[in-house]
């Protein structure tokens, strides 16, 4: 498998606001890739640096190998978006819309096709129909359309299950499953939901502030075994240093002031020896029960995020 | 880039606002019309009321398709910036209010592309409106009032003017007019698609725009000399009726109008370049701005 | 102006070939040569000479009936006609004892000697306050023509004689009259400023308008329709 798209260093400041801070990931193809985080940790401002819609500060994009930034259209051209609500042209047909939009997107444009995309999401019998009189979930699924019908590589799809009913939530999920499993396309799911994200993601990463938190296989990811410690000490530079040095496993990061690691408890006492040999003063050690309840810790407080229903 | 152009104007063509410029044009043609056809006279009578009494001509003859057309386009391409606006200021800030921007640069076309497309859909848009100016105040004009030579009423500096174009002399005029006013108010549109790149729903640009026009159109008329020097050869509302221009024919030394000419080429030109000038000026901002512009919407 | 025109037109026939050492008498045969022409339709170019306005040269139709009937018509296009905004007719200009005329001796018209008579009315309440005519003796034609009114102020006919000459009529006819100044209302028009105003010395032009017509043709009485006069 090789790597679809690569982040590196990424930077966005909105004024004296980091929007986003110093991400980088790296999604492989076929990956199902789940971008959680609370409302405002970054997640939209990532996805529309991902699709050109914001420019970052710094930092490298690359897809399919391209460098965004140099090889924009040739990127877009294997890429399809659903950004936020599927906003259409209201005062347009379905069909106008989709053959619009595919277009756009360097298609060749076919009666066959564009009713052949609209079957696949279940608006074929409202081609005509103007966009305005469609619901929530019918635009929804005339978003997806539109952005499957130019045949993408990678597809965005940010908050795709945002103000959609139960049974609408239900048919997004297959839906995501279909194109990663059956049509082998590389799909990136953004979602304030931790379940959601779990239901549908292969791998995911969690960013908080514009941070990335933790990234990684979501079953490991979400192992009860599995426990974020934060680390606080009188040199947190050189700790992290140390610690990158001889526990490259536990995946040590500056977060603010502490240092978050993914590492078993059982680990505790041998990060502890370690650290008091070198001269680094402990301050404190606060071993987390999971990266889920890590992950609900970070955004109890404003209740953004519910808990995932297992 | 065509086929840009295509959708660009296939989006245009079904908006509903697309068509009140169209229906406000053919509604003010035909009061102006009606109100001739009923009473034109008076009008004549008006504008000769100082000569009334040294000369004498035939008023129902001097009311003809030609002088209606003039009559209207003095009126009406003051106005028509507004309805420019109405439909370029709503280009970009249009698709953010809607959400499509977002969907819309997400799509492999550069912005410069987008830009540029949607700025030819604006002009290819405000020759339409001319286009249809000319058959509702020319042709249907023409027809209801025939054809006869054009009287042409003028203030020149402080001083006021009579001059007579001979019938086989007018349509070029016209054409040339309608050119001009092409351009003139191409500027219109690329200032407000440079307000609409900065807003995110369509009324702010078009009222921006309108307000621009009026403060501009404000200044320029405004008679003081630092103004008028320094101030009013920039403001390009001082050339929004330049296409009376090619009405202003020139004379010979009896006063007698020269056929096929213009009595002052060389200002119709100068007032091309300046607005010619604005709409590059105006567009490269645009696309300066668009370019860097983060999409939030 | 149609009765301008008529003066200018009508004037000339009443002279006949006689020199008249009588000025009274030139008059009185005048108005008895008048009836030799009754009626005549002539082709002619009037070219129109007034600062404000710039026309072309008109091509027109001159229609002539006796007594005093007259109508200047465009053949094509709009034309600026002055009028000769002047109360008199023919009847009281050659009617004797409604005017006092008045030898005024002798005079060069364009290099042609020419004898001046001074028309008074007898009417103190007429428009016309007098006017002079320059006729030259040789042919008993009228060079010249002046008119000076009470309310419309003064004009002046210059006649040349071609080959209708021996009717009386004129080849070409320049008129002078006195122009207001034309102004337009205020605000009806929103004019392109080219940054050109008028020459200072075109605006100091006087206020005199001319307009000059140039015969071709004459039909001398073969009938014209009164409908042309309405």
């Amino acid at each position: 498998m090789g790597v679809m798209l690569e982040v590196q260093n990424l930077n966005k400041k909105f004024g004296d606001i980091k929007a986003v801070d110093d991400l980088s990931f790296t999604v492989n193809e076929g990956d199902v890739y789940g971008f959680l985080g609370q409302n405002g940790a970054g997640k939209s401002t990532t996805i529309r640096m991902l699709l050109t819609l914001i420019r970052p500060d710094s930092g490298t994009i690359k897809v399919f190998g391209k460098n965004l930034s140099e090889q924009r259209n040739e990127v877009l051209r294997q890429t399809g978006a659903v950004v936020e609500r599927p906003d259409l042209y209201k005062y347009l047909s379905a069909y106008d819309n989709l053959s619009i939009f595919a277009k756009m997107s360097g298609v060749k444009v076919t009666r066959k096709l564009i009713m052949d995309q609209l079957d696949m999401v279940g608006l074929a019998d409202r081609s005509t129909s103007k966009a305005k009189t469609f619901s929530q979930g019918m635009k929804q699924r005339l978003g997806i359309a539109v952005a499957l019908v130019h045949n993408p590589r990678l597809i965005i799809l940010d908050e795709p299950t945002n103000g959609l009913d139960p049974q609408g939530i239900a048919d997004m999920r297959s839906l995501i499953g279909n194109l990663s499993n059956e049509m082998g396309k590389t799909v990136i799911v953004s979602s304030h939901l931790l379940n959601e994200i779990e239901q549908v993601a292969s791998r995911m990463i969690i960013i908080n502030k514009g941070r990335k938190i933790a990234e990684g296989v979501v079953a490991e990811m979400l192992d009860p075994a599995h426990t974020i410690v934060q680390l606080g000490t009188t040199d947190n530079v050189k700790a992290l240093s140390l610690l990158l040095d001889k526990f490259p496993d536990f995946h040590a990061s500056l977060v603010e002031d502490t240092i978050m690691l993914e590492m078993s408890k059982s680990d505790i006492p041998k990060l502890i020896s370690t650290l008091s040999l070198t001269g680094v003063e402990i301050l404190s050690v606060q071993p987390r029960h999971s990266l889920e309840n890590y992950f609900l810790s970070l955004t109890n407080a404003e209740n953004h995020v519910e808990p995932a229903a297992n | 880039m065509w086929s840009l152009l295509q959708i660009e104007l296939y989006k245009i063509s079904k908006r509903p606002r697309t068509f009140i410029a169209f229906i406000a044009i053919a509604a003010i043609v035909f009061i102006f019309q009606f109100a001739f056809k009923a009473d034109g006279e008076s009008y004549m009578n008006l504008m000769l009321q100082s000569v009334n009494d040294t000369f004498e001509i035939d008023k129902s003859k001097a009311i003809n398709g030609y002088f209606m057309c003039y009559i209207i386009l003095n009126t009406l391409l003051i106005q028509v910036p507004i309805l420019v606006a109405l439909v370029a200021g709503d280009a970009i800030s249009g698709e953010a209010n809607m959400g499509t921007l977002r969907l819309l640069l997400t799509k492999p076309v550069s912005r410069t592309q987008i830009i540029l497309v949607k700025f030819l859909a604006s002009f290819i848009y405000t020759v339409t409106l001319l286009i249809w100016m000319a058959i509702t105040a020319l042709f249907i004009s023409l027809f209801i009032f025939g054809a006869d030579d054009m009287i042409i009423f003028r203030v020149k500096g402080d001083e006021s003017q009579i001059l007579q174009i001979t019938q086989d002399d007018i349509m070029w005029r016209y054409l040339a007019a309608f050119c001009y006013a092409a351009i003139a108010l191409t500027v219109i549109a690329a200032l407000a698609m440079l307000l609409s790149v900065y807003a995110e729903n369509s009324i702010g640009p078009i009222i921006a725009t309108v307000s621009i026009v009026i403060v501009c159109t404000v200044i320029s008329n405004i008679s003081v000399p630092i103004i008028d020097k320094n101030v009013k050869p920039w403001l390009f509302t001082s050339y929004l009726v330049g296409w009376k221009g090619f009405f202003y024919i020139a004379t010979n030394q009896d006063g007698e109008p020269i056929k096929g000419s213009i009595e002052n080429w060389g200002a119709i030109r100068n007032s091309l370049y300046i607005l010619l000038a604005h709409i590059f000026i105006l567009l490269g901002i645009t696309i300066a701005v668009f370019k860097r512009k983060d999409i939030l919407t | 102006m149609k009765k301008i025109i008529g003066i200018i037109l009508c004037l000339p026939v009443v002279w006949n070939a006689y020199a008249q050492q009588e000025i009274s008498s030139l008059v009185k045969k005048a108005k008895l040569k008048m009836e030799s022409v009754n009626d005549y339709e002539a082709d002619g170019r009037m070219r129109t000479n007034v600062a404000f306005l710039k026309v072309p040269v008109a091509n027109v139709k001159v229609y002539f009936k006796k007594p005093n009937k007259i109508k200047v018509k465009s053949e094509k296009g709009i034309s600026f006609i002055p009028k000769g905004a002047v109360s008199i007719n023919m009847g009281s200009v050659l009617t004797d004892d409604q005017f006092t005329i008045i030898d005024a001796g002798n005079d060069i018209v364009n290099g042609i000697k020419v004898r001046v008579a001074k028309l008074l009315p007898v009417d103190d309440n007429s428009d016309v306050v007098l006017s002079t005519l320059y006729i030259e003796e040789a042919t008993n034609l009228i060079r010249r023509a002046k008119t000076t009114t009470r309310e419309n102020g003064s004009f002046e006919l210059e006649m040349t004689y071609g080959k209708f000459g021996g009717f009386g009529l004129p080849d070409k006819i320049i008129f002078s009259f006195n122009t207001k100044d034309y102004k337009l209302p205020k605000g009806v028009t929103f004019d392109f400023d080219d940054g050109k105003s008028i020459p200072p010395a075109e605006k100091n032009k006087s206020r005199k308008g001319r307009a000059e017509i140039v015969f071709r043709n004459y039909i001398i009485n073969k009938g014209v329709n009164e409908a042309v006069f309405k």
